[in-house]
């Protein structure tokens, strides 16, 4: 059966992105930021997944104002980096899993979760700086990714955006839907984006560092506290686009130390999961960037 | 039963919700367009020309032509999608986020650099922090958005 065995949760911002293509990363401003994934990238090649499960959310990119799905799953072969207005990232395509995809996509339909199938998009920055900053600059051509991913994509575009309650619920959900898998894959789930930070209007740069530790901490020791946190306190303290933290909570859920059903409680209580990596930093670009790597023992 | 909207008292701050969406809708999907290289420079030969292929009002041509993003926020824009008109100008998110605060680009880095702006005053519209109405513009310059006050 197919398995989660870890999560990873980071920030996703676009300027990462660009400093890694433009060959900027050893500069004074970024120079301590990629400093706190040297051990995740290295975690990454010791660890090795068979498929990764990246949730990120679409900066209006694949979906426009024509059509806004609150969950949406890729269900196909290969997706193209997006371009977002100054050309497609120089990264490589990304390959899907599309029987895993649809397997995952059937068990949490009908576990209540209404889920939008994708079967073409392209994949904005919000999923490729997640896997540069686990793997590295990869040339488009001669290099591709690790693994298989399936991208999961969350609206934190416009309001309503689901409750950090709903996205919890949803990554146990997924995990009931990977381990009914009959494959042996080793899977990871991902939670990507967040991190207090604003980026419009007045407000523009807001960081609120005690508040952004602070969940943290209750995100790895009581998630489900945590996921009651109300989306006007990630607005109110961590900035109107803080609230994409809500997508770290999906993979919070996924993990073994939380039952996904009533039945699964001592089960549950039987597993704890390991902190292996945790690390913050102000600023990148407008952000504040947080990144985690839980392991389930 | 009225909806619940307890984001309208923040300072400084436009929740995109299915009214702003509204407003915004042709706006936006004139963002979206500038995905494609061939638009974006069809847009940058004569701005004017392109937006008027779009059902938007002229105060949204004009905040985009004026690069005043706040105003274009006001107007229903979206910040994920208004990126997309600075990026094909080849700005910064940087660059654009300090814009909508008054300050210049070099006083708004230096704000991220010593760990950005505090919730503290911010959290509610009469509180006393910087980024509250009657403190704006902030910094030095006296332009908000490329645009003489």
């Amino acid at each position: 059966m197919a398995k989660i065995t870890a999560s990873v949760f980071t920030s996703h911002v676009p300027a990462i992105g660009a400093a890694m293509d433009l060959g900027k990363t050893q500069e004074d401003y970024w120079k301590p930021l990629f400093a706190g994934y040297e051990y995740s990238k290295q975690w990454m090649k010791d660890n090795k997944p068979d498929v990764i499960f990246l949730v990120f959310n679409d900066h209006a990119t694949a979906f426009s104002l024509d059509m806004i799905p609150t969950f949406a799953i890729g269900t196909a072969a290969e997706y193209t980096p997006a371009d977002e207005g100054f050309g497609p990232r120089p990264v490589p395509k990304v390959q899907g899993h599309p029987d895993l995809a649809s397997h995952i996509a059937h068990s949490v339909i009908q576990q209540d979760f209404d889920l939008t199938i994708v079967n073409k998009m392209d994949v904005d920055h919000g999923l490729t700086v997640p896997l540069s900053l686990m793997c590295g600059e990869k040339d488009p051509v001669k290099d591709s990714w690790p693994c298989p991913v399936i991208p999961f994509a969350v609206n934190v575009v416009q309001y309503p955006v689901p409750s950090g309650q709903r996205c919890f619920n949803l990554g146990k959900a997924i995990r009931k839907a990977v381990e009914s898998y009959d494959e042996d894959l080793n899977v990871h789930i991902w939670g990507t984006g967040g991190m207090s930070h604003q980026l419009q209007g007045a407000r523009a740069g807001l960081i609120n560092r005690a508040w952004d530790n602070a969940w943290l901490d209750q995100m790895i020791a009581d998630p489900a506290a945590c996921a009651a946190t109300p989306h006007i306190d990630y607005v109110r303290e961590a900035g109107s686009e803080g609230i994409e933290l809500v997508m770290w909570l999906i993979a919070r859920g996924a993990m073994s130390d939380v039952p996904y059903d009533a039945t699964d409680l001592e089960a549950a209580r039987a597993h704890s999961v390991s902190v292996k990596h945790r690390f913050y930093h102000v600023p990148a670009s407008n952000t504040a960037v947080g990144h985690l790597i839980l392991e389930n023992n | 039963m009225a909806l619940d909207k307890p984001y309208q008292d923040i300072p400084g701050t436009i929740i995109f919700d299915a009214e702003q969406s509204r407003r915004g809708y042709w706006l936006n999907q004139f963002c979206m367009s500038l995905m494609k290289a061939d638009n974006r420079t069809r847009f940058k030969a004569d701005q004017r020309a392109y937006l008027n292929e779009w059902p938007m009002s002229e105060e949204q041509k004009q905040a985009v032509i004026d690069m005043d993003l706040n105003r274009a926020m006001q107007l229903g824009g979206n910040i994920y999608f208004l990126a997309k008109i600075g990026a094909t100008h080849g700005r910064s998110f940087q660059q654009m986020a300090g814009s909508m605060t008054g300050m210049t680009e070099e006083e708004y880095r230096a704000m991220m650099l010593a760990g950005g702006r505090s919730a503290e005053g911010n959290r509610y519209i009469g509180e006393d922090g910087d980024a509250q109405a009657h403190r704006q513009p902030q910094g030095q310059q006296s332009t908000v958005g490329g645009k003489k006050d």
